[in-house]
């Protein structure tokens, strides 16, 4: 199938991510991860995409209502886009700060909520986008090229 | 006291069952991880560091044992994670780490301590690779 651009999209996928569900904070990230595996995709451009995704799903588990992130395969790119509902970021220049974090001392327990969540995205990323509305939520876009590997 | 005997090992062959000996760890998962190789490790207790600096096949040392350090490992690869200060983790984070073919391993010794014995095997840290690329960025970056 080939979207509006005439970019042609070998698969897409689509996972849902609950809010505040640390049992289940990681799965879609590793289900990605075996996925890019499967199609037999540098394992450097798997390893950003598996990391960009998995702060990606933190992040809407620890501070939004739930979201979900949308995964397009393309034969140049790997297209991830994470929306969730939530209070959304009032000043995303400070959030994307290393070292600025909002997150409670139980999600700092947890081994997060250092404040290098989305700084760790932006570097795993080719093309990073973020829209935030507050009292609505927050719209990743992230974009990995297959050729760049790491 | 004994002295450091850095590089006594052959760092490319450094498996679980050496690691085992080196901080009297005990495995808590399948014995075939025993043979697992290990090429570099990290003492961490921040899961964003982890995915930013390590490497494959890394080892993580850590204070931390809830489910998101399994899941971490997952998305990154390492080749396992020992539990330091005698924690155990929940069998609920044992299942997962089983499922998803990971060993663990739990060691007495504080963080620090095993972290160093581990040096002295001869094993490296993630930033003494050389293999770098955008993962290895902070070093050249910032230092």
């Amino acid at each position: 199938m080939a979207d509006i651009r005439g970019v042609e999209t070998l698969m897409s996928v689509t996972y849902d991510i609950a809010a505040r569900d640390f049992v289940r904070a990681g799965e879609a990230a590793n289900k990605l991860k075996r996925l890019l595996q499967q199609l037999g995709l540098d394992p450097a451009v798997i390893r950003r995409a598996a990391i960009a995704a998995y702060e990606a799903e933190m992040n809407v588990v620890i501070h939004s209502y739930g979201g979900q992130m949308k995964v397009d395969i393309t034969p140049e790119t790997i297209e991830i886009l994470c929306q969730d509902s939530g209070p959304g970021i009032p000043d995303i220049e400070q959030a994307l700060q290393e070292g600025y974090s909002t997150a409670s001392e139980e999600i700092r327990e947890m081994g997060f909520g250092a404040g290098m969540g989305l700084p760790n995205i932006q570097r795993s990323a080719d093309q990073f986008q973020i829209e935030s509305t507050v009292g609505q939520g927050t719209t990743l876009h992230v974009t990995i090229l297959h050729e760049a590997g790491e | 006291m004994s002295a450091c005997t850095r590089e006594l090992l052959n760092h490319s062959s450094i498996r679980i069952r050496d690691i085992i000996d080196a901080i009297e760890a005990e495995l808590l998962t399948q014995p075939s991880h025993m043979d697992r190789l290990v090429l570099s490790v990290c003492g961490a207790d921040l899961m964003s560091d982890v995915l930013a600096f390590t490497k494959a096949k890394t080892l993580l040392l850590t204070g931390l044992t809830s489910v998101q350090v399994v899941r971490t490992a997952g998305v990154v690869d390492l080749a396992g994670i020992v539990f330091v200060r005698g924690k155990r983790p929940s069998q609920d984070v044992i299942q997962l780490a089983e499922a998803e073919d990971l060993p663990l391993l739990v060691t007495a010794y504080p963080l620090y301590e095993a972290c160093g014995k581990l040096y002295c095997l001869g094993l490296k840290g993630c930033s003494e690779l050389e293999s770098g690329g955008r993962t290895g960025e902070w070093l050249t970056s910032g230092a």
